[in-house]
């Protein structure tokens, strides 16, 4: 039997965001008198430093060894709560979050009567498992002092350096013989005009400088294996012979970027002489000599179909990549600086020059260049006409007016970023992926540049459409995200493991079989063979439990009683 | 009680989901997160990995009242045990005997891989689940 606990919990009104479907004061009614339960609030923000503040107040004011919360996802705020235990003094393994928002109120907005019932089943469960918790202590490892940065784009150049300057040893794999990405193949770029190859040559410098970067270039990640703090990255260097390395890393950067958009054949006249993406265009004003010519002739006219891949209708590319807007506002200015006598016509669904690329999109206009909306469900259309003219029909959603066809020497697709091909290093490091392809993170605001998987940051644009400062700045994230969980030299792991219940254990070997971790041992007790659990080897995924035939072992945090007292507080009808 | 069908109102079976941590609790909190729909009687244990469940928590859960229970196992992403689809399977069918054992419905148990963005197939199984438990009535009235 468990002893009288004392236990605090808070349902949180996540604003509306719960409260709107799910009475909390109903909730907070039917369980405020749960064996164990002390203190039962409700609150606006559960994790506001306010409401964190009067749990702490509470636990020890009223001398709590137990807390719930029933809030959002447990991929959100359970580090936060346990947090809030550990600061208070109690066994941060006594707590429990209850996912009372994705898996109640959002999904059950036509049954609010429902909501709050099932609210109830669920805290009441949280509360059992609270009510069984036992003592726990986390289990220490010590860290390797070293990343892997895979992807070296100007994101993984940038965070193999602030990772050297703090400290940390960096492996830096490059999938292409050479460094930098995008980026490297650029010339002058948003804002401020700097050549994307100057920027490039400058990072590559600063990477030669530190001896703590060995870079490889050539090279994919192709094993990974141990656990988080201590991985073995196998790495393969392709050549004739290819070679293959291992290094230990405590944590694994992914800046693996993105590729642009490849519109299909006739895709807005796409295989037309004359028709290009906006990655092609850039090469050629990049390479100028002074002139713009194509195909021999000097170009005249310059027709911009934006949005082409981007803001599809569902099944397509449903988001913005929001650096197209700006990247060809800039090279319309760019193209002016070669001649400004060249009409430029950007037909486009409205512009999205957010912050301080507004002023690109205002010069762009000053310059000369002609900005047309065209309507969503009737984009412009290019063909060649009889004599061979480049022609783009488009309508002006503005004026409304009957059709208007640009002779253009040039039409430029402003295409979006994709994610990139990269099935087998996702696959290697089971990397989250978002309905649109790319690595998702595990929080968008709090928790920006980790993923599910220990460890492993993503940065730059394999995390979304990014301006190349944007994918710098993650990268940076990423370093100090890095430097948090390796400088200290020593993690710690959840202590939710196996263990053997040794009176119960007939030392039959099942579990030992059945581990692939070997995490599993056999020892002497009391003259019987046992099976011992190591604890640092041990995953926590509870495989060997239901492997014994005698229910000798327990997972941790997940054990027989408290599993059994969770199902039994869903079925439960409420106190009165 | 509750656990009866409400008087004259339909049969709302109560359905108890296992999910995993790392991979269908996402899925289905992305359902929430995309405000889709699915029957309120639905509630989610989440343990590490759908291979650790013990058969004798299902039957249990049968036997406290719940009408069924759905395990959202984690498939062949599983980032713990290569052979999670098998022993998940394994630990489904011993279930089953232990239900057929004691006269409940065996098809009140039932499997399915639930990935991380698999939010729709979810909705989708709860739905079908649910339709099928309703069709069964509350757990225990069979004559065994
Ligand atoms: C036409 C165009 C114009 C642009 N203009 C501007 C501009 O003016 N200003 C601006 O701010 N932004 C601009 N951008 C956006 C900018 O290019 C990106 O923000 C930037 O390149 C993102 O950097 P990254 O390091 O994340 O990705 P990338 O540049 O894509 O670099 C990723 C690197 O990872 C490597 N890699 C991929 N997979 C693997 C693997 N499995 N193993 C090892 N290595 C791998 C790749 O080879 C590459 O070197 C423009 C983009 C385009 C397409």
């Amino acid at each position: 039997m468990t002893e009288e606990r004392r236990i605090g919990v808070y349902i949180c009104h996540c604003g509306g965001n719960i409260s709107d479907y799910v009475d909390v004061a109903a909730v907070r009614e039917a369980l405020k008198d749960e064996p164990g339960v002390v203190v039962a609030e409700t609150t606006m923000f559960a994790c506001s430093d306010g409401t964190q503040h009067d749990m702490i107040n509470d636990i020890r004011g009223q001398g709590l060894d137990g807390l719930v919360v029933a809030s959002c996802s447990p991929k959100l705020h359970q580090i936060t709560f346990r947090g809030v235990s550990k600061r208070a003094d109690i066994n941060p393994y006594a707590y429990t979050q209850v996912n009372i928002r994705e898996q109640d109120s959002w999904a059950h907005g036509d049954d609010p009567e429902g909501a709050t019932a099932k609210a109830i089943g669920l805290v009441r469960a949280g509360i059992a498992k609270s009510r069984n918790s036992s003592d726990l202590v986390p289990l220490v490892v010590e860290t390797t002092s070293a990343t892997m940065v895979v992807g070296a784009g100007i994101a993984g150049l940038r965070a193999a350096i602030g990772l050297a300057d703090v400290g940390l040893h960096v492996y830096l794999v490059e999938r292409e013989p050479t460094l930098g990405g995008w980026v490297a193949t650029f010339g002058a770029m948003f804002p401020n005009d700097q050549d994307g190859r100057q920027q490039i040559a400058h990072l590559t410098e600063e990477v030669a400088k530190r001896p703590a970067i060995t870079v490889f270039t050539n090279a994919e990640l192709v094993g990974k294996s141990g656990s988080f703090g201590n991985y073995v990255a196998e790495v393969r260097i392709n050549g004739e012979p290819s070679e293959t390395i291992r290094a230990t890393v405590g944590s694994i950067v992914i800046a693996t970027g993105f590729d642009t958009y490849e519109p299909e054949a006739g895709e807005f006249g796409y295989g037309i002489e004359g028709v290009v993406t906006l990655p092609e265009f850039k090469a050629m004003v990049d390479a100028s000599d002074g002139t713009l010519t194509h195909g021999g002739k000097p170009v005249r006219t310059i027709a911009y179909i934006y949005c082409v891949g981007s803001r599809q209708p569902a099944g397509g590319n449903e988001y913005c990549s929001k650096y197209c807007c700006a990247a060809s506002c800039h090279a319309s200015l760019e193209v002016g600086k070669i001649d400004p006598s060249i009409h430029q016509y950007h037909l486009n669904r409205d512009i999205r020059t957010y912050g301080k690329y507004e002023l690109l999109y205002t010069q762009s206009r000053e310059q000369g260049s002609v900005y047309m909306r065209y309507p969503d469900d009737t984009p412009p259309t290019v063909e060649l006409t009889e004599k061979g003219q480049l022609t783009v029909t488009t309508i002006d959603a503005l004026t409304q007016s009957e059709e208007l066809a640009i002779p253009a020497d040039l039409v430029v697709l402003v295409t979006g970023m994709v994610p990139r091909a990269n099935e087998g290093l996702t696959g290697l490091l089971k990397l989250p992926v978002g309905d649109d392809g790319f690595y998702n993170e595990i929080h968008p605001k709090l928790r920006p540049v980790e993923t599910v998987v220990d460890g492993v940051m993503i940065a730059g644009a394999c995390q979304a459409p990014k301006t190349a400062s944007e994918s710098v700045g993650s990268g940076l994230a990423a370093v100090a995200q890095s430097a948090a969980i390796l400088k200290k030299g020593v993690a710690e792991l959840d202590p939710l493991v196996a263990v053997v219940n040794d009176a119960a254990c007939t030392g039959c070997g099942e579990c030992l079989k059945g581990c692939p971790y070997d995490a599993i041992d056999q020892t002497m007790c009391d003259g019987r063979t046992v099976a011992l659990i190591i604890p640092s080897v041990c995953k926590g995924c509870g495989g060997c439990v239901p492997l014994c035939s005698e229910d000798a072992i327990d997972l941790l945090g997940y054990t027989d009683v408290q599993m059994r007292a969770m199902i039994d507080s869903l079925v439960e009808v409420a106190v009165s | 009680m509750s656990l009866e069908a409400p008087q004259g109102g339909a049969f709302k079976p109560r359905i108890l989901v296992f999910s995993t941590h790392n991979i269908s609790d996402p899925g289905i909190d992305l359902a929430g997160s995309r405000h889709m729909h699915y029957p309120a009687p639905v509630s989610t244990i989440a343990v590490p990995c759908s291979s650790g469940l013990k058969p004798s928590w299902i039957v249990h859960a049968l036997q406290a009242g719940i009408d069924g229970v759905f395990i959202a196992s984690d498939g062949d992403e599983c980032a713990y045990l290569p052979d999670c689809s098998e022993r998940t399977a394994r630990i489904a069918s011993q279930a089953q005997d232990l239900l057929r054992a004691k006269g409940i419905e065996p098809q009140r148990l039932k499997m399915a891989a639930v990935c991380s963005v698999c939010a729709e197939s979810f909705v989708k199984y709860m739905n079908e689940f649910s339709h099928v438990l309703a069709e069964l009535g509350p757990v225990g009235t069979i004559a065994a």
